[in-house]
């Protein structure tokens, strides 16, 4: 049976971790499975986590009053579900859902803040991971707020 | 005795409407409609190439044909209303009649690659252009390499081509992947930008070919992104829109810097235009 760091060293997130970050840091996770329509994190609740995807796919989603949930960005294999537990209040500021059997590694994120805050070079991989998928998601936001389909004719 | 219109007409001459009738006409969502024409002869065109439709009394509008190159003797034109000319065009039913001139311009350089990966991107309407070039790579599938179509729409309501998307899904060897804007619960597929989805593709940067066709900013963002991943400029194509009058290079209504977009387009290649796109007075 795979143990946690090995799980973690295929993940694309752990690509050029040193042996020992990746074992402090598998510390802080656990293997999760998820069922079509479960819950990885819930609009205003404490972002105590996020989640790398492992197999599957995840709808971020915002609920709009009269209008149910909207999804803006669905998350598959490869890539990482939260990021408010990196900055305070902690509060997750959308749901995730998985919309398809999705098997992720779930970090506390409370836990990996305390190793970040005790090791500035821990801290730092984490920044070089999380920032550029953010900048990327950022730079697409913008795209989607354009509205460029709307007066688009070719 | 009156004389008709068609006896109005001067015949082939490339700014003469030829009086056409509509034979289909199909409602693809709420903004966005596709209608055969029936011309008196087969008008060949390649994949790429756009006819000037022209709704009596309202104007005329340049078109890209979204129908197969291989029935040139009925010609497919997917339109969104967003005009009052592609408005008159959305009230057309089977047996109207409007006026056709064309095909016109610069096509996709689809038969130059075989042997190539093929990448194809489209925004919006922006597939309608492109699903000739489908056509043609499911009919020479065994010429090329891997194939690659990446569709981004507003929502689910806005997808064009519904029955084909689902067809095309289901055909093997072929990588299809749509993404919307937004979407409600029921959405399945992937929400987002449509442009980082490149990276879910299976392709060779070094022998890729890639054809965009969409609203500009994405047109800017995609070769972009394609030059990142290692497809050479010069092998990313591009279908350009400006306000084109004439279609014949004439009364230069679509120049865009040195080129005229109706005659030397509307696909260019980007090597040729990354500059010129980058030019906000153009």
């Amino acid at each position: 049976m795979k143990d946690l760091a090995d799980l973690l060293r295929h993940h694309p997130f752990a690509e050029g971790l040193d042996e020992d970050t990746l074992a402090l840091v598998a510390g802080c996770a656990k293997n999760v499975v998820l069922q079509p329509g479960d819950y990885l994190l819930r609009e205003g609740a404490a972002a105590d986590s996020f989640y790398l995807v492992r197999h599957g796919a995840v709808a971020l989603e915002t609920f709009v009053p009269a209008r149910g949930p909207f999804t803006f960005l669905t998350v598959k294999t490869g890539e990482i579900v939260g990021a408010d537990w990196l900055i305070p209040p902690y509060r997750s500021s959308f749901d995730a859902r998985a919309v398809e059997l999705t098997r992720a590694i779930a970090f506390d994120g409370k836990c990996l803040r305390g190793k970040c805050e005790a090791d500035p070079r821990v801290g730092y991989e984490m920044m070089k991971r999380f920032i550029p998928p953010l900048v990327k998601r950022l730079q697409s936001a913008r795209m989607q707020a354009l509205g460029m389909y709307d007066a688009a004719n070719a | 005795m009156p004389q008709t219109l068609e006896a109005c007409a001067p015949p082939l001459h490339p700014m003469a409407p030829r009086m056409t009738p509509v034979t289909r006409f199909i409602r693809e969502s709420e903004e966005v409609f596709t209608f055969d024409l029936a011309p008196e002869r087969a008008m060949p065109f390649a994949p790429g190439q756009f006819n000037m439709l022209y709704a009596f009394g309202v104007g005329e509008i340049p078109i890209s044909i979204s129908g197969d190159s291989k029935a040139p003797e009925r010609l497919t034109h997917t339109i969104r209303a967003v005009g009052p000319v592609s408005a008159a065009l959305g009230r057309l039913k089977a047996g109207d009649r409007i006026g056709l001139r064309g095909p016109f311009g610069a096509g996709w350089p689809i038969d130059a690659y075989r042997g190539f990966d093929v990448l194809l991107i489209a925004g919006g309407i922006g597939l309608a252009p492109l699903r000739p070039v489908i056509y043609w790579l499911l009919r020479h599938r065994a010429a090329y390499g891997r194939v690659g179509v990446l569709y981004g729409a507003r929502a689910p309501d806005d997808l064009i081509f519904r029955g084909e998307l689902d067809e095309w899904r289901r055909t093997p060897d072929f990588q299809l992947r749509v993404a919307v804007e937004r979407a409600g619960p029921e959405w399945m597929g992937d929400v987002g930008y449509v442009t980082p989805l490149l990276s879910k593709l299976r392709f060779d940067p070094a022998d890729t070919v890639a054809m965009i066709c969409g609203p500009e900013v994405m047109i800017r963002a995609t070769a972009l992104t394609l030059e990142d991943a290692g497809v050479a400029d010069s092998r990313i194509f591009v279908s350009m829109e400006r306000n084109m009058k004439c279609a014949i290079g004439h009364c230069g209504h679509c120049q865009f810097g040195p080129l005229f977009i109706c005659k030397d387009g509307p696909v260019h290649s980007y090597d040729r235009l990354r500059n010129l796109l980058a030019c906000r007075e153009l």
